[in-house]
Parts: C-alpha cells; structure tokens; sequence
C-alpha cells in the first residue's frame, strides 16, 4: 500500500491516551541550560544564553539563520561542548560529551534531515544502535510489536515492516519520534520539522506533538515560521545574534511582536502587488514526460502555461516532480515526450544555451552546487553566461576591467555583501549567493525566469528581499515559474497557483481562489481538480 | 555417454575448486563495501597472500602455517587500505589500484626464487565419510579438500551475521549511511576498519588456496585477475552472499570448462579460450547492472565515500 491510498485520518480521541500516560511530574524543569556560551573562529554563536523547558510543555526556538538556535540545540544533544555555562537536567548538573549520553539523558533530536537508513525496515531502523535482548541476534518481532503500541499510544501510524525507502516523507519523520520514543526520551527536540509536511500533515503532526506533551514529555520545537509557533507551543524563547532576546508565554504575544524580537526589525508580511498585466506567452509545456534519476518517470504529462507579467507559483511536496521539471525547461533533463515552447520557440531537448538565448533565465534550487562555482570569485560568477559577450569579452580574451565594472554594478545593485568581488563564492552566506544569482540572472531581462526554491534556508530579511525582487521583475512583465516547497510563500508572491502531485499537474486556479485547505489536499493527492 | 556424464561431472567439480578462492575474495569484498570501503586492492591482496602462503610453506613444510601467514598478509595489506582511505580519506579507487599495483609487483620480485619449486605440502581431498560415497553429490561435494568445506559453511554464515544480527545491522547501516549510525552510537570509523581487515584476510585465504590447494606451486602472477572478477562478482551478487556463491561458482565453471575444453585438442585457439573468462565478466556486468538498476538493489549508497562528522552546521 503506498502513503497515498490511506483513508484520511482523524486525529487521536483524547480518551486513547491513558493507557499510555508516562506519569512524568509535568511541573518539573526538565532542563535548565544556564550562561551557554560557543565561539567559533570569528564568530560568536551562542552568547550567554539560558533556557529552561519543563516536562510537559512546547518550548517553540525562534530565530533566523545563525541566530544560534542550531549551534545552542547541538550542545545540549552533545555534538559541541560549550566553552562556558551549565546544563542541568532534571536539577543535576551533567556533562554531554557525545549524542549517546545524551539519548541516556533521555534527550532526542529529530534533525532536518531524516536519519534514517533507506534501505532498511521501520524496525530495523528504530532498533539500530541499541542492544537486543537476544544478543547477537535481533530482536525484530519484540520490536516490531513495541513499535506498533507507540503507534497506538501517540497516533504514529507506521508499518514496522515497511522499508523507509518506501514511505514518504511524513511517515518517514513519523519514525524518527518512533525512534525517540522507543529510547525513552523525555525531551525530543524537532529542528525545522514542518519545512517538509503538507498542510494537513502538519495539522496531523502537531495533534501527535500536543498528544506526546499531554503525556510529559517535553519538546523543543526549532522554527522560523512564526504561525506554526504560536498554534503550537505553549512558550517561546526568542534567539538574535546568539543572544535570548526573550522568553514568554506564546499566549501573552502575537506574530507581529515575534517577528520584531526575531530580526531586530519591524518585518512586513504584506507583499505589495499590482494588479496582474498579463502580456504574451513565455512558457508553454504541453504533455511533457521526463525520467527521474532512477529511471523512473518523474514527469507524467505535464502542460502550464505562463504569460509575461505574472508569476505562476508551483507548490507542492518535495519530489513529486518540481525539480525536474525546472531541469527539464532549463535544458538539463531530456523530455522523454512531450513539448516545451519558450517565447515563441520550440526548444524541447535543446541545449541550455538555446534556451537561454530564447530570454529564459534559471535560478536553480542547488544554490551552491547548479548556481554557482563555488571556488570561482564573485565577478566570475557574475559572468557565467554573459562572458562571451561584448563589451565583456573581445573575442577569445575577457576584459577584466569590464568584468570588474559590471560585477561591481550586480553587487550594489542587489545588496550582495561580500569582502569584495574577487572573493570566492564559498565564503558568501546563502542569502548573498541567491543575490548574487538573480542580479546575475535578471540583470539580461529575461522573458522568463525559473525560480526554484529561490529562498529555501534564508533568514528572513534576504527572504524578504528576494521576494521583493521577484514581485518587481514580474512587474516588469516577466513570466516567473515559482516552484516552492513554501507554501506561505507561493500564496503571497503567485498571480496563479499550479500544484504538483506524482508527476503531474492535479490543479490551477487563481490565488486569489485558492485555500490552504484546498491546496493542501491537491498536494497529499488526495482531490484532483477536474479539467476545466 | 557415459564419458560425457563423467567430464561434465569433472567440471562441475572443477568449477567448485576454481570457484572457492573468487567465492573467498567476493565474500571478503562484501564485507568492505557493506561497510562502505571500495577496495581495489583485492588481486594484490590475492597474490600477496598465494605468495606468502607458498613461500611460509616452505619454510615449515605445513600449509597451514602457510595458510595463517597469507590470511595475515592479506588483512594488513587491508589494513594499509583502511588508513588511507577511512583515516586519511583518500581516494579509495586509487588507494585500491595502488596496493593491487604494490602487490603484483612485490609478489613477482620475492617470489623469483619460488618458481618452479614443489609444494612440500598442499591442501588434499578429503573424501568425507559415507557422503562422499554418495553417486553425483559425493564426487561433487564432498571429495575436496578442507578449504573448500570451509567456504561452504562461510557463505551462509556471511549471510546469516549479515541479516540476522545486530553486528550486521550496524554493517549494513555504516555503508548506507554513515551520519545515522553514527547518531545512533555506532562506530562508523571502527566497523570500517574492522571489515577492511576482514576483507583483506579473506583475500588473503583466497590467494593462498590457489596456491596451496588449486595449483599448487607460485607462478608469477597466478592469481590471473581473479581480484577484478571477485569485484566484479560483488555486483553480480547485489553484495548478498548468498548469490556471491552462485556467481563464484559460475565463474569457477567458465575456467573449470575451458580447461577441459583445451585438454580434448580443439581447434580453437587457446588464446580464446583464455579469454573466456574475462568475456564473461563484462557480460555478467551489463546484466547485473541493468537487473539492479530494475530492482533498485543498488551499491551501499555510502560506497567510496570518506565518512566525515559534520562539524559547524
């Protein structure tokens, strides 16, 4: 049976938790880290930083990229010793050299991203590393029953039996806190875990997490998304430049206040828009069909179209198809069937140059790895795909000084901090290097710009600028393909929403007709809009 | 037809004698790359180890003195394998070549004085009581020598710690991927080592049955490439020991008959049927290459790459 033929679940009756009650004193202070205090070479991550979480409570950890949320949670679960400060757990103080003291400490991480050995079963997974009571032989039957009563207890519904392989992505997080629990943790911490779920799935998962608290256990919940912490936790600590900004009841603040501790700034979450001036077709792919790199058919048919002046926003669930079919208009995947139409062109199988000769300009969702060359400077980056070009090239030499003027005009223009231009690409920030790849990009006014995650892991204020380039450039009547994983963030900057299941597109509607509610079911595959 | 029955009898026989010293190597090699660690040093690691166990029996007059000293040399020149490429991680395709390099050649230079001389002792058959008597089976598989017993109950034994235990687990979980392991409080760098080591001694025990039991004497040489088609037959075996048999054996056949084949005085030049071999190498590749890629059996994803804790995320 694959994830997707479930019937839709209901959340958990509060009634099925009984049996399962942990008995833990919910009033206790579970942990208390007190003055933490890392430095790395130039930098200053965690600056004196307290916090507490109590058994039975959400502790939601806010803050933007290098505030030193991660630097502060890999301390507590042993992976960096701290060069000042305490941790108390439970009111005695400890020391937590490694991760396996600190899984005896009862603490847990579920990290990004998943660890979790593919090939093998949910059982085999959650038993690895820990001693069986048949040494040396498994003990995968006890296991498997173990695992099936969790499931029973929190309402983590998993195959023990199944490879991880097989799952998707909400079933595979699913084992991760299987794994936790099966360890007895008493403190899980989740880093980032909703950047991968469905709405619905979000909205299932937190059921389990409000179940899981109800039964005393505690839970750090890392986030930057500002709706997800108030829904769900019960207190946040706010982190800046490696310093606690505050900590509160999330009851007794809002968004807009958070948002405010967390950059230092006042933030909008407004994206100003003009109306839609939809000119000419950019962007025309009918029944295209592409191989994933398995082999295996990625792209199932797929027909959009995108006009001049609007930006048409692909949401959906990582790997369902939205990174190759990017690939595929970019020219870096061969369409098996099907036609792309760029302009007025049919580039279908052309070679990268043709297309973007054709205006298409591609902002590819592996920043370091497709966007840049990553040990090449700033103004050679800047130049990937102009330096045959006049007034920067003469002939077969490039013209340095050139180069230098025009790589300076990017840099001011999109804010791009960087020592200088000659720096490496692999010193800037990720939020500097997609600069860096839209001036490059839109800097030859393209008809059409492919975004592909084009704010994936940047804080807040370079997320906001991107967006705000991207809202401009459409205003300036280019067609803008959207793909993001981001749903918030396809709804404020799309004119129109397409979603991605399987390998094909399962809907369009205008944004403004479109629901969370809604969308969300088009991306668990669950509804499938009819042809219009 | 009686005669046909007894040579077809003679190579099926044959292919299990030819076949043991590729089933040791392969088996040895699963272990390394389940554990992450490509090692191309398998034909060096061979031959050092026919040679070591030729010329300690020499010494002693026991081969299994001789036995001990190739399983010995075997596992260090994995050893050597293992701190280049788990501590130092270098590249482990060229850290591999170089000891198969290293091995060819150390092996031709000490053992120019070993040419030509007798085996004071080898490995001989022993015909097991009663089984041996069997009509077909007995001759078949129970009239070898002792190594060959011990590669029979090695095969499912690899299989057995492979699937069914915890140390297995952790072997199979380093080679996919090394960062969960390692969260889950197993050795990445230890299992590693471990399984090289193993690897190499069992490389080792497979040189030293070419040259103890299968054709005894030293030969510049004498392994004849049977290191790459061991590797080879890793993925032919989708890195299961329980096909790696199956392969080691198909593989024995293929020698076993052009033995016999050039014996009867054919026409075709023995050049070709040299080849044999070799030939089907490449074409059992393309076929467990593509029924992989079909059956999403693939390398253990962690295959060749250095394992590195992430510092600083």
């Amino acid at each position: 049976m694959t994830p997707h033929d479930e019937p839709p679940r209901n959340p958990i009756a509060p009634t099925a938790a009984i049996p399962c009650a942990t008995g833990r004193d919910q009033t206790v202070q579970f942990l208390e880290m007190k003055g933490i205090t890392k430095r790395f070479p130039g930098v200053l991550a965690n600056d004196h930083v307290d916090f507490q979480v109590r058994s039975g409570e959400i502790h939601a950890l806010l803050g933007e990229n290098g505030a030193g949320k991660t630097t502060l949670m890999r301390i507590l679960y042993g992976l960096y010793q701290p060069d000042e400060g305490k941790i108390a757990i439970n009111g005695k103080a400890v020391t937590i050299r490694s991760p396996r003291e600190a899984t005896a400490l009862g603490i847990s991480m579920v990290h990004q991203h998943f660890m979790l050995v593919p090939p093998l079963t949910v059982a085999e997974n959650v038993i690895l590393g820990l001693k069986s009571t048949r040494e040396p032989w498994l003990n995968l039957g006890e296991a498997q029953e173990r695992i099936a009563e969790l499931g029973r207890c929190y309402g983590l519904r998993v195959d023990p039996r199944a490879r991880v392989w097989q799952l998707s992505v909400g079933e595979q997080q699913r084992v991760e806190i299987i794994k936790a629990l099966y360890r007895r943790a008493e403190l899980l911490i989740l880093d980032e875990p909703t950047a991968v779920l469905t709405p619905q799935e979000v909205q299932e998962f937190f059921t389990i997490l409000r179940q899981m608290a109800r039964q005393g256990q505690a839970i750090i919940f890392i986030s930057h998304k500002l709706h997800e912490v108030t829904a769900l936790s019960d207190r946040v600590t706010v982190l800046r430049d490696g310093q606690v900004v505050g900590t509160m009841l999330t009851s007794a603040t809002d968004r807009q206040r958070l948002a405010q501790m967390m950059v230092g700034r006042e933030i909008s979450f407004q994206r100003y828009k003009d109306p839609v001036n939809k000119g000419e077709v950019a962007l025309e792919l009918q029944g295209v069909w592409a191989q994933g790199d398995k082999g295996l058919p990625a792209l199932k048919g797929v027909s959009l179209t995108v006009s001049q002046g609007e930006i048409l926003g692909l949401a959906g669930v990582a790997g369902n198809g939205q990174r190759e079919l990017a690939e595929v208009i970019a020219g870096l995947r061969p369409a098996t069937q099907g036609k792309v139409v760029v302009g007025q062109k049919d580039v279908t199988n052309r070679s990268p140059a043709e297309i973007i000769a054709q205006g298409m300009s591609y902002v590819p969702e592996e920043r370091m790895r497709v966007g840049t060359i990553v040990d090449f400077s700033v103004a050679e980056n800047a130049i990937l795909e102009t330096h045959g070009q006049a007034p920067l090239a003469r002939g077969w030499f490039l013209d340095y000084q050139a180069i230098g003027r025009y790589a300076e005009k990017l840099i001011a223009d999109f804010d791009v901090k960087t020592p200088s231009q000659d720096t490496p690409v692999r010193h800037l920030s990720g939020g500097n290097v997609q600069k860096l790849i839209l001036a490059r990009e839109l800097s030859r006014s393209p008809r059409l710009l492919v975004a592909a995650q084009p704010t994936r892991g940047l804080d807040v204020g370079a997320t906001e600028y991107i967006q705000k380039r991207l809202v401009e450039q459409r205003s300036k009547g280019t067609a803008i393909l959207l793909i993001s994983e981001d749903l918030d963030e396809v709804l404020a900057l799309s004119d129109r929403v397409a979603v991605m299941y399987e390998g094909q597109v399962v809907g369009v509607m205008p944004t403004s007709e479109a629901s969370v509610e809604e969308l969300g079911l088009l991306m668990a595959g669950v509804k499938k809009q009819l042809p219009a | 037809m009686q005669d046909t029955l007894i040579l077809i009898l003679l190579i099926l026989a044959g292919a299990i004698r030819a076949g043991t010293p590729l089933l040791f190597a392969t088996l040895g090699e699963i272990f390394a790359e389940r554990a992450g660690v490509l090692n191309l040093g398998v034909e060096g690691m061979m031959i050092m180890g026919a040679l070591s166990g030729f010329m300690v029996t020499v010494r002693t007059g026991n081969a299994w003195t001789g036995l001990l000293a190739a399983i010995l040399v075997g596992g260090s020149i994995g050893l050597i394998h293992a701190v280049l490429s788990i501590t130092l991680r270098a590249n482990q395709v060229v850290s591999g070549l170089a000891l198969t390099i290293f091995g060819t050649g150390l092996s031709s230079f000490l053992g120019q004085k070993l040419v030509g001389v007798p085996a004071p002792d080898t490995f001989r058959v022993v015909r097991i009581p009663v089984l041996g008597e069997l009509p077909v089976l007995g001759p078949l598989v129970f009239q070898h020598d002792i190594l060959v017993y011990l590669s029979f109950l090695l095969a499912p034994l690899a299989w057995f710690l492979m699937f069914k235990t915890r140390p297995g687990l952790h072997l199979r979980a380093v080679g996919e991927s090394p960062a969960t392991a390692d969260a889950m409080g197993v050795s990445v760098v230890g299992l590693r080592y471990l399984y090289v080591f193993l690897g190499g001694m069992l490389a080792g025990l497979g040189g030293a049955y070419i040259s103890l039991a299968l054709t005894p004497g030293w030969a510049d040489g004498m392994t004849a490439g049977r290191g790459w088609i061991a590797i080879a037959l890793v993925i032919f075996a989708t890195w299961s020991p329980a096909r790696a048999m199956v392969g080691a054996y198909l593989f024995g056949g293929v020698e076993a008959a052009q033995f016999r084949i050039q014996g009867t005085g054919t026409q075709v030049p023995s050049f070709f049927l040299n080849m044999t071999p070799y030939i089907f190498t490449i074409i059992v590749l393309v076929i467990a290459t593509q029924e992989t890629v079909r059956r999403r059996i693939g390398a253990p994803a962690a295959l060749g790459l250095p394992y590195e804790r992430e510092e600083r995320g």
